[in-house]
C-alpha cells in the first residue's frame, strides 16, 4: 500500500539530491536548478502531508511556494546576466568578492 | 496504485534529479529537471492535488524551464567552465547526501502514522479535494493576507528583474532628484 510515507521518503531523496547538486557543481545556472530541484522535493512533501490528513493547507502552501519559486527564478536568472556581463564567467568559484 | 508502479516511477524521478546535477552540459541538466517536475506533477495527481500538478506544468515545466533555457543559450554556456568539484570532494558530497537521505526518509517513514490519517493511504477526503474551487476558497479567505502580500513579491521581482538585467547602468540623476521615494 503506498501512502504518504513513500511520497514523503522520495521527498527527502530530491532534496538531497538538489543538495548534492549546490554543493558539488560550480557552473552557477546548474546550482540554481539544483535549488529549484529542492523546493520541489519540498512541494511534494506538503502535497504528501496534505494528501495524508485530507487537509487543503499544504496545497495552498505549495502554491505560495511556487510563486515565490517564480519570482525568485526571474531575480536570480536576471543577476546572472548582469554578472556574466561584467565577468564574463558562470564560475560559482570565481565570485569571490564577499569571499575572506 | 500499486507499489511497483509507484517504485518505478519514483526511480525514474530519482534517476533524472541525479541527470540533473551530473550532466556536464547545462542544456542536458535543465531538459532532465524538466522531466522531474513532470514526474512531481503525476505524483502530485496520484495524491489529489489537480490544481496544484496543473499549475507545476504550466509555471514550473513551463514558465521557469522557458526562463532557465533561455538564459542557457542567451550566454552560450559550455558546460562546467573548468574543472568541476574535485572528484574525491564529490563523492564525499554525494555520500553525505544520501546518507541524510537515507536518516529523513528512515524518520519519515517512522512517522507515516502521523500524516497517514491511521487508514494508510490516507484520509477520507471531502468532495472537491484539491480542486480549483476549494483552493480559491482558502486562498481568498483564510489565506487573503499572504495571497495580497504574494502579488506585491512578484510586483518587486519583475521590477527588480528589469533593473538587475538592463543592459546600461541606472541613470544616477533622476534617482537623486526623486529622493528616497524610490
Amino acid at each position: 500500500m503506498v501512502g504518504p510515507a513513500h511520497f514523503l521518503a522520495l521527498s527527502a531523496a530530491l532534496f538531497f539530491i538538489g543538495a548534492a547538486g549546490v554543493a558539488t557543481r560550480r557552473n552557477i545556472v546548474v546550482i540554481f536548478m539544483s535549488v529549484e530541484l529542492m523546493l520541489n522535493a519540498a512541494n511534494l512533501a506538503f502535497v504528501a502531508v496534505a494528501r495524508g490528513l485530507g487537509t487543503m493547507e499544504g496545497q495552498v502552501i505549495v502554491f505560495f511556494v511556487m510563486t515565490l519559486a517564480a519570482a525568485e527564478a526571474a531575480v536570480g536568472l536576471a543577476v546572472i546576466l548582469a554578472m556574466f556581463r561584467n565577468r564574463q564567467t558562470m564560475d560559482a568559484g570565481e565570485i569571490s568578492l564577499l569571499k575572506w | 496504485m500499486s507499489e511497483l508502479v509507484f517504485y518505478l516511477m519514483a526511480a525514474v524521478t530519482v534517476l533524472c534529479a541525479l541527470g540533473v546535477i551530473t550532466r556536464p552540459n547545462p542544456v542536458h541538466s535543465a531538459l532532465f529537471l524538466v522531466m522531474t517536475l513532470f514526474m512531481l506533477a503525476v505524483f502530485y495527481v496520484i495524491l489529489e492535488a489537480h490544481l496544484v500538478a496543473a499549475l507545476q506544468i504550466i509555471v514550473y515545466a513551463g514558465a521557469v524551464m522557458v526562463l532557465f533555457l533561455f538564459v542557457i543559450t542567451l550566454l552560450n554556456l559550455k558546460g562546467d567552465p573548468d574543472e568541476p568539484a574535485h572528484p574525491l570532494l564529490r563523492i564525499v558530497a554525494y555520500a553525505v547526501a544520501a546518507t541524510l537521505a537515507a536518516g529523513v526518509a528512515i524518520v519519515l517513514m517512522g512517522d507515516a502514522g502521523a500524516v497517514s490519517g491511521g487508514a494508510g493511504a490516507g484520509a477520507v477526503l471531502a468532495e472537491g479535494f484539491g480542486g480549483t474551487r476549494a483552493l480559491a476558497r482558502m486562498l481568498f479567505t483564510d489565506y487573503l493576507v499572504a495571497f495580497e502580500l504574494t502579488s506585491m513579491l512578484l510586483l518587486v521581482a519583475v521590477v527588480g528583474a528589469v533593473v538587475l538585467a538592463q543592459r546600461e547602468p541606472v541613470a544616477e540623476a533622476p534617482l537623486a532628484e526623486n529622493g528616497e521615494d524610490a
